[in-house]
C-alpha cells in the first residue's frame, strides 16, 4: 500500500479509538479490549475496502459486515460514525435509553448496521446467509464478519464453517480477532483453539494468519481472499487487546469495564500521542 | 369418510406449488427433508433448496441472513430440534430483528408416534408465542395448510407453522376455503359451549361435539389455526355467546393455545375455560390412537371438559 495511504487510514484509526473510549466512558459501561483490537481491521473495511454508501445503508448491492462478537459495537458505531451513517455526536448517547446505539448492534434502529448481533455464534451464519443470497441472486456483493478467538468455541461457528465452504461462499472472508484473551482470562486456559489455522484449513477454507494491526497485510490477506475462488476465507488477525491504551492493553479486565475519569484522560492522552 | 392427508404432507405440496408462483422463495432444511416433505420443493427447485446438514441453529440464522436480502427463506425441521434446539437463534437473529424468516416445523405434538418423547415436541407454542413479533400458526387439515403457507410468504415478518406427521382427515374444502391471519374460524355452530382448538385437535372436538350432542348438549367448535396473534374478538364473541369455554391443543396446557385463551378471558370478560392438552408431561412411543388416549386428547376427553365448563357457569 502507499505510504501515505496507510497514514491516512492509521490517522483515522486513532480517531475511531478515541471515539471508543468515548463511548465506552460516557455509558459507564461496554466492552472497550475487543473493541480497539479491531479499530484497525474495521477502519480498512470501511474506508479502504467496502462499497457502501452512507447516505443508502439499505442499498442492495452494498457489501455487508456482521460483527459477530458484537460486543465490539463501540468500533462499528465509530467507524460507521466516521464514515457519515450517522452524525459522531450520537456517539456519547452510546447505550443510553434514548439512543439508537444499543449496547449490542441493532440492525433496525441503527443506519448501516447489516445485522443485528450480540449473541455469540450466530453473525457468522448471518453472514453465510447473505453471502448465499449473494450466489444465489448473482450478485457481485461481498460479505465480512469478524469473529472473537472466544467466540469460536461456540459449536455454531463450526456449523457455519463447515457451511460455508460447502456451498463454497468464496465472497465470504470472515476475520478472527486473535487477541488471546476472552473474559474468564487467556484463551488458551480457557478453552484452548490452537492449532485455529489447522482447524480451518481442515474445514475447507483458504486461511491466512496476519498482524491485524499492519494495514499492509490486511489489504494483501483481503486482496488474496477475493482472488481466491471456490472457497471461503478466514483471515486469522493477531492483535492486543485494548490496542493504544496503555492500561489496557493485553489485559483481560479492560474486557467490559469502563474508565473512570482519571483513567479516561490517562487513555485519551496515550492515544494523542499517536496522532 | 373424509380423506387423510398429513399437515405436512400439504406443506411440501405447498411449498412446491408456491415456488412457481413466488420466485423469491427458497427453502432450507436440516437433513429431514424427507420426513418434513420439504424434499417435494426440492425436487421441483433444486437450485433454489439448501440442505444445513444437522445443525438446526446454524440453518435459522442462515436463514435470517438469505431473509436481509430479499428473498423469503422456509427453514424446517422437526419442531422439537427447531423451536427447541434453535430457540435462541429464533429469539436473537430472527424474532428481535423481526426477519421475514418462515420456519416450517412438522412432526409437533404426540402425534409423531413410535419416535417418542425426545421428538413429540409439547412445548413449541409456548416457546414460539414468547417472542415478540412472532406469528404463530397450526393448521387442522391440508386445506388450511396450503393457504397458511401462502398468507405465511405474504406476511412480512417471521412466522412459525407447525404440522403434524400423521395422517388426518380433510376437514375443509379447497374452493370456498379462505384463511385469515389471526381470524378463527367457527365450523360448527352451539350454544352451550365452546370448544377452541387447533391442529388434530380440531377434528377431536368435532367428534367430542357429536358425543355431546347425543346427551343434548350443543357446543360451538372453533378452529383457531392462528395462535399468535390470537383471535380476541372471536375468544370473546364465544364467551359472551356461550358462558363456557374448552381449549384443545397437542401441546401441553402450559403455555399453549388454552394459556392464550385464558390470557384474553381473564382480563376481559372472566369465564370458565377448562384446558385439554398434555398434562405437563413427556410423551412416549407408542401407535398415534393408543398415545392420544393415554394423553387425554380423545373426544370423550374433550366431552367431560365441556360438561364440566358447563357445570362452572354462574
Ligand atoms: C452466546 C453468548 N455467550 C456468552 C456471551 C457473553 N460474552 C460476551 S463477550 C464474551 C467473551 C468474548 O471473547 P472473545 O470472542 O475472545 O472476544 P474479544 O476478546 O475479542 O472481546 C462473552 C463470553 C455472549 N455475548 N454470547
Amino acid at each position: 500500500m502507499d505510504t501515505a495511504r496507510v497514514d491516512q487510514l492509521k490517522k483515522i484509526a486513532n480517531g475511531v479509538r478515541k471515539d471508543i473510549v468515548t463511548q465506552v466512558y460516557s455509558a459507564s459501561s461496554g466492552h472497550p479490549g475487543g473493541s480497539l483490537s479491531i479499530a484497525d481491521v474495521l477502519t480498512y473495511l470501511y474506508f479502504e475496502k467496502m462499497n457502501v454508501k452512507a447516505d443508502d445503508p439499505k442499498w442492495e448491492d452494498r457489501d455487508r459486515f456482521v460483527l459477530s462478537k458484537g460486543h465490539a459495537s463501540p468500533a462499528l458505531y465509530a467507524v460507521l460514525a466516521a464514515k457519515g451513517f450517522f452524525p459522531k455526536e450520537e456517539l456519547v448517547k452510546f447505550r443510553n435509553i434514548e439512543s439508537f446505539l444499543q449496547g449490542h448492534p441493532d440492525m433496525k434502529h441503527t443506519p448501516g448496521v447489516d445485522m443485528s448481533s450480540g449473541s455469540l455464534g450466530m453473525g457468522i451464519s448471518a453472514a453465510c446467509g447473505m453471502a448465499l443470497g449473494a450466489k444465489h441472486q448473482g450478485k457481485a456483493y461481498r460479505v465480512y464478519s469478524i469473529l472473537g478467538d472466544g467466540e469460536i468455541a461456540e459449536g455454531q461457528v463450526w456449523e457455519a464453517a463447515m457451511f460455508s465452504a460447502h456451498y463454497k461462499l468464496d465472497n465470504l472472508c470472515v476475520f478472527v480477532d486473535r487477541n488471546g484473551l476472552q473474559i474468564d482470562g487467556e484463551t488458551k486456559k480457557v478453552m484452548n483453539s490452537d492449532p485455529l489455522d489447522e482447524k480451518f484449513a481442515a474445514f475447507g477454507w483458504n486461511v491466512q494468519v496476519i498482524n491485524g494491526h499492519d494495514f499492509d497485510q490486511i489489504d494483501k490477506a483481503i486482496a488474496n481472499a477475493e482472488a481466491c475462488k471456490g472457497k471461503p476465507s478466514v483471515i486469522i488477525m493477531d492483535t492486543v487487546k485494548g490496542k493504544g491504551v496503555s492500561f489496557m492493553e493485553n489485559n483481560a479486565g479492560w474486557h467490559g469495564a469502563a474508565p473512570n475519569a482519571e483513567q479516561y484522560a490517562q487513555a485519551m492522552a496515550d492515544l494523542a500521542a499517536n496522532d | 369418510m373424509a380423506d387423510k392427508i398429513a399437515t405436512r404432507e400439504a406443506y411440501g405440496a405447498a411449498l412446491a406449488e408456491f415456488g412457481a408462483k413466488y420466485e423469491n422463495l427458497v427453502v432450507l432444511d436440516a437433513d429431514l427433508a424427507g420426513a418434513t416433505k420439504t424434499g417435494v420443493f426440492a425436487k421441483a427447485f433444486p437450485e433454489r433448496f439448501f440442505d444445513c446438514g444437522i445443525a438446526e441453529g446454524d440453518m435459522v440464522t442462515v436463514a435470517a441472513g438469505l431473509s436481509t436480502t430479499g428473498l423469503i427463506p422456509f427453514a424446517s425441521s422437526f419442531a422439537m430440534f427447531l423451536a427447541g434446539r434453535a430457540f435462541e437463534q429464533i429469539r436473537n437473529s430472527v424474532g428481535y430483528p423481526h426477519l421475514n424468516v418462515k420456519l416450517g416445523a412438522t412432526h409437533g405434538g404426540i402425534t409423531v408416534g413410535e419416535d417418542g418423547a425426545t421428538h413429540q415436541c409439547l412445548e413449541d407454542f409456548a416457546l414460539m408465542r414468547t417472542i415478540p413479533g412472532m406469528t404463530v400458526i397450526c393448521p387442522c387439515d391440508a386445506v388450511e395448510t396450503r393457504a397458511a403457507v401462502e398468507a405465511a410468504i405474504l406476511h412480512d415478518g417471521p412466522v412459525y407453522l407447525r404440522f403434524g406427521r400423521a395422517a388426518t382427515p380433510v376437514l375443509f374444502n379447497k374452493e370456498n376455503y379462505e384463511f385469515k391471519l389471526g381470524k378463527g374460524i367457527e365450523i360448527a355452530d352451539g350454544d352451550d359451549a365452546a370448544i377452541i382448538a387447533c391442529g388434530v385437535m380440531v377434528d377431536v372436538a368435532l367428534s367430542a361435539r357429536e358425543l355431546l350432542k347425543s346427551e343434548g348438549i350443543n357446543a360451538r367448535v372453533i378452529d383457531m389455526h392462528t395462535i399468535k396473534p390470537i383471535d380476541e374478538e372471536l375468544v370473546l364473541k364465544c364467551a359472551k355467546e356461550t358462558g363456557a369455554i374448552v381449549t384443545a391443543e397437542e401441546h401441553n396446557v402450559i403455555g399453549g393455545l388454552g394459556e392464550a385463551v385464558c390470557g384474553v378471558l381473564s382480563e376481559k370478560l372472566p369465564t370458565p375455560v377448562l384446558r385439554v392438552g398434555t398434562e405437563d408431561t413427556f410423551g412416549r412411543s407408542g401407535k398415534v390412537a393408543p398415545l392420544m388416549e393415554m394423553y387425554g386428547l380423545t373426544p370423550q376427553n374433550i366431552a367431560e371438559k365441556v360438561k364440566a365448563a358447563i357445570a362452572l357457569k354462574k
